[in-house]
């Protein structure tokens, strides 16, 4: 701890450090001599293809992919051709670049997923030489070839090859070159001896970068960073011009005596500092170049690569890695020696305070007194941040949080997140995980894109542990690792069909926002369509099942499981696929199995398809629908003998149903018919198509009372209904003799106060006191009343003694019945008594 | 414009603002001038969410409604189907857009599916080669409606029909597609109860696509505790019956259509003095009948016998407050009273509708024909020789009474006695198909298969059983200061409201019998609430339940519920839904089939 500035370097007036990061699990025979080596950054896999070291023809190179720490993730011959450069997409895939121009794309793990060319023209002419690079749009690739043409790639997951316009003058490779990406648009900056080229979609248009002595030679290499903002510029007399990468503005020109051309050179710089310096390695030196003409320089015993991060370089060599950046200010600020800042002053406090001592409380009162307490906490919590050993990270943070504990009104959010972030971070620094990723880059990439790469990396069981540590959302958190890890698993070819089934259905179980389908339609790809069905059971989501059931051609499971998803309209989708795929016997035979769905299509029918509602009915032998079938098509048709046919195929389908009663009644509808038309052939009467009830009427207003009492007869209509028929028709037409005589040919079914309601309805009152002598004794009252009798209406009801219809007489009475009021008092009381 | 809406135990506008918003997002979608093309049977629910002043003010100047041929003309530059999912709509919209193309080929077609969009007629489109003519191919998912503070509805009309008749099961996954919506503004219902075949499917279906959402977990406080779920078929009684309220009799003589009642002018002649009524407006008058009018909210749930009191109650309170005028003397007591002119004049206009409407109906309710069908109908409720040929109906077939009349009864009456002897089924059917005509059979085939009509079979009548047991026939109804739901129908208590009410207390267990009698399954389901959504209620604070009739209900069920929020230690609040509001005429005339008879 007393330590911790031991290995700060100054530059102008910052400091840079060295911090190990790990040594490296791997052993390399031979280092990192002779290898094309490819390393993501923020802490990505590293990517060795190596040439075997017996020289022979027949002899391949090994590709082996490794974790950051050096981890053995993949390692394979390689088979293909020559490669010219590997590198990394954003979602750690190994691209490698071979001679021909062609692009193999490998996951993490080695296996081959897809390839691509850089031009048909490419094979010829060769690349020499290639770069992989990100910008908003993706991993892109830029390649220069044989015949001095470049070509870009923007984004590979959206293949657009672009062929840059001829350099003037340009034979071979140029002496260096990189890839800008300035304003949306993607350039290459080159050097071709003593001239610099900018070369874009249109043109080639040479630049002079400002300020550049004119005795400095010409560019050899040159580098830009991280961000695309700055860009450096080495020349062959050992001079390192730096600016901005549009070529407006210079920083300065430092001359580092070398003029042997470094291997490799990179930005190094942390975002918001005012200190960007550039990294160059040779052989066997390291040196540190800043604006200022300082320079710092580590001697180096191994080759090295140097990875350009966000905030710092990663050297990694053949034993260790170690991170180079600019000691962050407020580390400076607290670890400086004999700093005065709050938080190197509540350091101190806190340290005193561990060890009991009362200078504990003089720090305090000195920090309180300029009110800095806050300043000293949130200095502590930043500071923490960025230190990778986990016992400064403890220090700082204990004082922060003994600091804390002064202060009334502080917000702890910022620690209590700084906490829970540097654990997360601690545990991916893990060398067996091995992702050395600084906070800086950690805030930068997100946590989401932290789980993907976890994911990609299937650390699957840490990734869900961060996920609930950190306590994401499901849907954004765990499902997205389950999801990840379902896909993986269904591609286990050693494991059966039921065991990965069983294995996913246990770990996702009903996690939000795994989509089963998604699962389903991988297994689908791998070929294992056994296994996607049994996925796709678990799936909830019927809109998603079911295309992909019909996909794969399970168009029965299809169509149970659109049936059972309620949704009407996806049924009718698959039924409608059915029929267009099956026969018509087969067809029909699935669908029986699905009542559901059979009764859609039958409505489906009913509306658009009526001789296939037949068909349908007559499949399965349901004879009373077939029968209604009938009756309905019976109302469709216009002529006679046709309706009666239909008519009669309904009577024998109700006959199989054995509905006795609908075959009858449909037997009486076509006697009723053939009734109808004979009288309209003979008398015109117009009958064809009234009820029974209304035809009857016809014929009684047409004076056919014969024909009408032949239909009463035959179709055994209750007499009742038959009596009121019959008063009424005559009453209407005011034959009330025929009247009289009818309600003496036999005893009235409907009684005789019908009579006499109807009488009075044709306001006849003189015929229709002649039937109130017949009515019942229950119905005299009534009958009186109808015609307005009320002397006749209290006799009566005085007689029967009845209360409630002497009211109901009293009711209708009005002043001038003063006297028939006062005797049914009389009786009212009398009975009362009683 | 929709205030009363939101006066509730849950604020209903929420739903109706959702659902306006995204109309006017996809109108919005579709710049410039517009024309909406009707699908006519939209319009009706239309009208609960939006008037024309809202298109209005989103450029659309013309409206149609879709038929076949050639669409009017219209100087816009776009048309906008709005359709139901239907085959036989999209070979119209199918024609119209073919007939248009070689008019003008500027403008710009368009489609807005309610509630929802379907492969089936988009596939249709296709066929037809129209399929590309449209620029927008979207739905308005538009499932429940409010309909009035405690009320939503479908207005699904074919929901029964299509449920019982035709196993057709469209509307339950509207119905629960429309709860996941509700729920997901008014937060996740905990706990589910249903009886009956369709209350399982929906709920089932509820469940399943909250696992379909699962991950976005809902976190709004529940506003409603309970969901029930009512098959229709578990009721089929009470529809059935001539309901006794003043909102269930003007919605039996008239008929409510989506709000609004079309009424007989005459009574409505405005009368100005020394102007005798020359002319008497000939269109029927229209009313919006619903909460917003304080007098309705106040009667239209009462016993239609207690409503007359009810009106020359008000009617002293207003012309006492019209008196009022003659004891203001001070500058600011007139101005207090004019201030409040308005609103009163409104209550007095209203107080004349509603009075000229109360005598319409006392016409009717005061007839014969009237009581003698109500007198029917009671003795069926109350089990009076359910299992004869009923003389009454028998002479109103002979009279040739209207059928719907004839088979409400019948219905009734088989209900009543848990089917028909064979030999009183038969005749009452051939009664029927000699009076009406034989086409009817289809009708009666369909009254059957629903179980509205069926034979007696050997089991023995359970009616009186589940009469006694949840007391569906009350003696004493009280109609003018009622004390139980029963006043409703003056004396029966509506079979679905008894099972709700049992439902809050004592629960369910203690009728497990009689549950079992009535049809289809009944179940309870609970939701899990995320941590931290559990209620903490207050003392005396009151649960809300969401009562929903598959396959329609009522207004007097609905009066009936409305009867229980209000009782003081009910404890619980009712808010309604349905696939579509209903009585036995509309409900009865869903389920026949006319044949279209060609003979000339």
């Amino acid at each position: 701890m007393a330590f911790i500035t031991a290995n700060w370097n100054p530059l102008g007036e910052a400091f840079y450090r060295k911090t190990e990061l790990y040594e490296m699990c791997w052993t390399l025979r031979d280092g990192l001599r002779d290898s094309l080596v490819a390393a993501a950054p923020y802490g990505g896999p590293i990517a060795l293809l190596r040439e075997s070291h017996r020289r022979s023809p027949s002899s391949r190179p090994q590709l082996e992919i490794y974790s950051a720490s050096g981890v053995a993730i993949a390692s394979f011959p390689w088979k293909s051709g020559p490669v010219v450069q590997l590198g990394w997409t954003v979602s750690d895939e190994l691209l490698c670049v071979q001679e021909d121009g062609s692009v193999l794309i490998y996951d993490l793990f080695g296996s081959f997923k897809r390839h691509f060319s850089m031009g048909q023209e490419v094979v010829q002419s060769q690349v020499l030489e290639a770069k992989v690079f990100h910008s908003p749009y993706g991993t892109g690739i830029a390649i220069v070839t044989g015949s001095s043409r470049f070509t870009l790639a923007t984004n590979i997951d959206d293949l657009k090859l672009r062929r840059l316009p001829e350099v003037p003058g340009l034979q071979g490779k140029p002496s260096c070159w990189v890839v800008l990406t300035q304003d949306r648009q993607t350039k290459v900056l080159l050097s071709n001896g003593p001239e610099l080229y900018i070369l874009d979609n249109t043109s080639c248009t040479a630049v002079c970068p400002p300020g550049l002595s004119p005795q400095a030679g010409s560019i050899v290499h040159m580098s830009v960073s991280f961000s695309y903002k700055y860009l450096a510029l080495f020349t062959d007399t050992g001079h390192l011009w730096t600016g901005s990468s549009d070529l407006q503005d210079k920083l300065s020109e430092v001359d580092t005596k070398k003029t042997t051309t470094p291997k490799q050179m990179v930005w190094c710089r942390r975002p918001k500092s005012q200190q960007p310096s550039v990294v160059l390695m040779w052989d066997r030196l390291l040196m540190v170049t800043g604006v200022c003409n300082d320079t710092i320089q580590f001697p180096i015993e191994d080759p090295c690569v140097l990875v350009g991060e966000l905030d710092g370089v990663r050297i990694i060599s053949s034993v260790y890695q170690e991170l180079l950046q600019e000691v962050p200010l407020v580390c400076q600020d607290i670890f400086k020696i004999a700093s005065m800042a709050p938080g190197a002053l509540l350091l101190e406090a806190h340290r005193e305070y561990e060890k009991s001592s009362q200078k504990a409380d003089e720090y305090l009162r000195e920090i309180k007194e300029q009110s800095m307490l806050g300043e000293a906490v949130r200095q502590c919590v930043e500071a923490a941040s960025h230190e990778y050993d986990t016992s400064t990270q403890k220090s700082l943070l204990r004082a922060a949080s003994f600091g804390k504990c002064f202060l009334t009104d502080f917000n702890p959010d910022v620690f209590v997140s700084t906490c829970r972030e540097l654990r997360v971070l601690n545990a991916v620094r893990e060398s067996s995980v091995g992702m050395p990723l600084t906070h800086t880059q950690f805030k930068q990439m997100t946590l989401q894109v932290l789980i993907d790469r976890l994911v990609y990396r299937q650390f699957y069981q840490l990734a869900i542990e961060i996920c609930h540590y950190l306590k994401i959302p499901d849907y954004q958190g765990v499902s997205r690792v389950l999801k990840h890890w379902a896909s993986c698993k269904v591609q286990q070819k050693d494991l059966s069909d039921e065991s990965i089934a069983r294995a996913v259905c246990v770990k996702v179980g009903d996690s939000p926002g795994v989509s089963y389908s998604h699962i389903a339609a991988k297994a689908y790809e791998c070929g294992r369509t056994e296994l996607a069905i049994k996925l796709l059971d678990f799936e909830a989501r019927a809109g998603e099942q079911v295309p992909l059931l019909l996909k794969m051609k399970r168009s029965q499971l299809a169509l149970s499981k659109a049936v059972e998803s309620g949704d009407t309209d996806l049924v009718y989708t698959v039924v409608t696929y059915l029929k267009n795929e099956m026969n018509r016997g087969d067809f029909f035979m699935t669908l029986r199995n699905q009542p559901v769905a059979l009764s859609l299509y039958r409505q489906f029918c009913k509306l658009q398809e009526q001789d296939t509602l037949k068909d349908l009915y007559n499949q399965d032998d349901d004879h009373h629908e077939l029968a209604n079938y009938y009756v309905t098509a019976s109302y469709r048709e216009k002529r006679l003998d046709t309706r009666l046919s239909l008519l009669q195929s309904a009577v024998d389908e109700y006959n199989k149903a054995k509905n006795e009663f609908a075959a009858k009644a449909t037997e009486d509808e076509m006697r009723l018919l053939r009734f109808q038309r004979k009288l309209d052939d003979e008398k015109g009467a117009g009958l064809l198509g009234l009820s029974l009830q209304a035809t009857m009427e016809a014929l009684l207003a047409l004076g056919l009372h014969k024909q009408a009492e032949q239909l009463y007869r035959d179709f055994r209509v209750p007499d009742k209904r038959y009596w009121w028929l019959k008063l009424k028709s005559l009453a209407e037409k005011e034959e009330w003799e025929e009247l009289e005589k009818f309600s003496r040919s036999k005893k009235s079914p409907i009684g005789y106060l019908a009579f006499i309601e109807v009488c009075m309805k044709c306001n006849n009152k003189y015929e229709a006191k002649k039937y109130v002598s017949k009515v019942t004794p229950e119905q005299k009252v009534k009958a009186h009343l109808a015609i307005s009798d009320l002397e006749g209406a209290a006799d009566a009801a005085i007689e029967r003694r009845n209360d409630s219809e002497m009211g109901a007489v009293l009711s209708r009475c009005s002043a001038s019945h003063q006297l028939l009021i006062e005797r049914l008092n009389r009786a009212r009381a009398a009975a009362a008594k009683k | 414009m929709a205030a009363h809406l939101s006066y509730g135990r849950v604020n209903l506008n929420i739903l109706r603002e959702a659902a306006r918003k995204e109309l006017r997002e996809f109108l919005d979608k579709c710049a410039g001038s517009k024309a909406i093309v009707w699908d006519e049977y939209l319009t009706g629910p239309f009208g609960l969410i939006a008037q024309y002043s809202l298109l209005k003010e989103h450029e659309v100047e013309k409206m149609f409604t879709l038929k076949s041929g050639r669409l009017p003309s219209a100087e816009v530059k776009n048309i906008i189907f709005f359709v139901r999912p239907r085959l036989e709509l999209m070979d119209i919209i199918a024609e119209n857009v073919f007939r248009e193309d070689k008019l003008h080929s500027s403008r710009d077609f368009h489609i807005l599916f309610v509630p929802r969009r379907s492969l089936l007629c988009e596939q249709r489109l296709k066929e037809q080669g129209v399929l590309g003519s449209f620029i927008n191919i979207d739905e308005y998912i538009l499932d429940l409606i409010p309909y009035d503070g405690d009320l939503l509805s479908m207005e699904y009309e074919s929901a029964f029909r299509e449920c019982y008749l035709e196993n057709d099961q469209t509307s339950l996954y509207h119905t629960a597609k429309g709860l996941m919506t509700l729920q997901a503004l008014y937060g996740t219902i905990p706990q589910i109860y249903g009886k009956g075949e369709c209350a399982r499917h929906v709920a089932n279906m509820m469940l399943r696509m909250k696992r379909e959402f699962a991950g976005s977990q809902n976190q709004i406080l529940p506003v409603f505790d309970t969901l029930l779920l009512l098959d229709r078929n578990v009721d089929l009684l009470t529809p059935l019956a001539t309901q006794l309220t003043y909102e269930g009799l003007i919605d039996e003589i008239y008929g409510i259509s989506n709000g609004y009642v079309k009424l007989p002018p005459e009574k409505f002649a405005q009368k100005k003095q020394g102007e005798a009524s020359k002319d008497l407006p000939t269109e029927p008058k229209k009313l919006q009948l619903n909460s917003a009018e304080e007098l309705y909210a106040e009667i239209r749930d009462k016993n239609f016998n207690a409503v007359g009191a009810a009106l020359s109650k008000k009617a002293k309170i207003i012309s006492a407050a019209f008196e009022e005028r003659h004891n203001a003397k001070t500058v600011g007591e007139i101005k207090q009273f004019v201030s409040q002119l308005p609103h009163m004049q409104a209550a007095r206009s209203s107080l004349a509708n509603h009075t000229s409407i109360a005598e319409l109906i006392k016409d009717i309710t005061t007839s014969e024909a009237f009581f003698d069908n109500l007198t029917v109908e009671q003795e069926f409720m109350t089990g009076v020789d359910t299992d004869k040929v009923n003389i009454y109906i028998e002479d109103s077939i002979a009279q040739k009474d209207p059928l719907i009349k004839i088979l409400r009864l019948v219905c009734m009456q088989s209900v009543c006695n848990n089917g028909l002897k064979q030999k009183v089924l038969d005749y009452y059917k051939r009664e029927i198909l000699q009076t009406y005509g034989y086409e009817h059979i289809l009708t009666l085939n369909n009254l059957e298969k629903v179980g509205l009509l069926k034979p007696q079979t050997s089991s023995r009548n359970n009616y009186p059983t589940i009469r006694k047991t949840l007391k569906l026939w009350m003696e004493d109804a009280n109609e003018q200061n009622p004390n139980d739901i029963s006043y409703v129908y003056s004396g029966y208590a509506p079979l679905s409201i008894r099972l709700t009410q049992v439902l809050a207390r004592p629960g369910w267990r203690s009728i497990e019998e009689v549950l079992k009698m009535l049809p289809g399954p009944h179940f309870e389901e609970r939701q899990q609430l995320p941590a931290g959504l559990h209620k903490k209620r207050q003392q005396g604070e009151n649960r809300t339940t969401l009562v929903f009739f598959l396959g329609g209900v009522t207004y007097a069920e609905i009066a009936a519920l409305r009867f229980l929020s209000q009782m003081e230690d009910s404890g619980m609040e009712y808010i309604i839904a349905t696939t579509k509001l209903i009585n036995g005429t509309t409900w009865i005339k869903s389920l026949m089939d006319r044949p279209e008879s060609q003979t000339p």
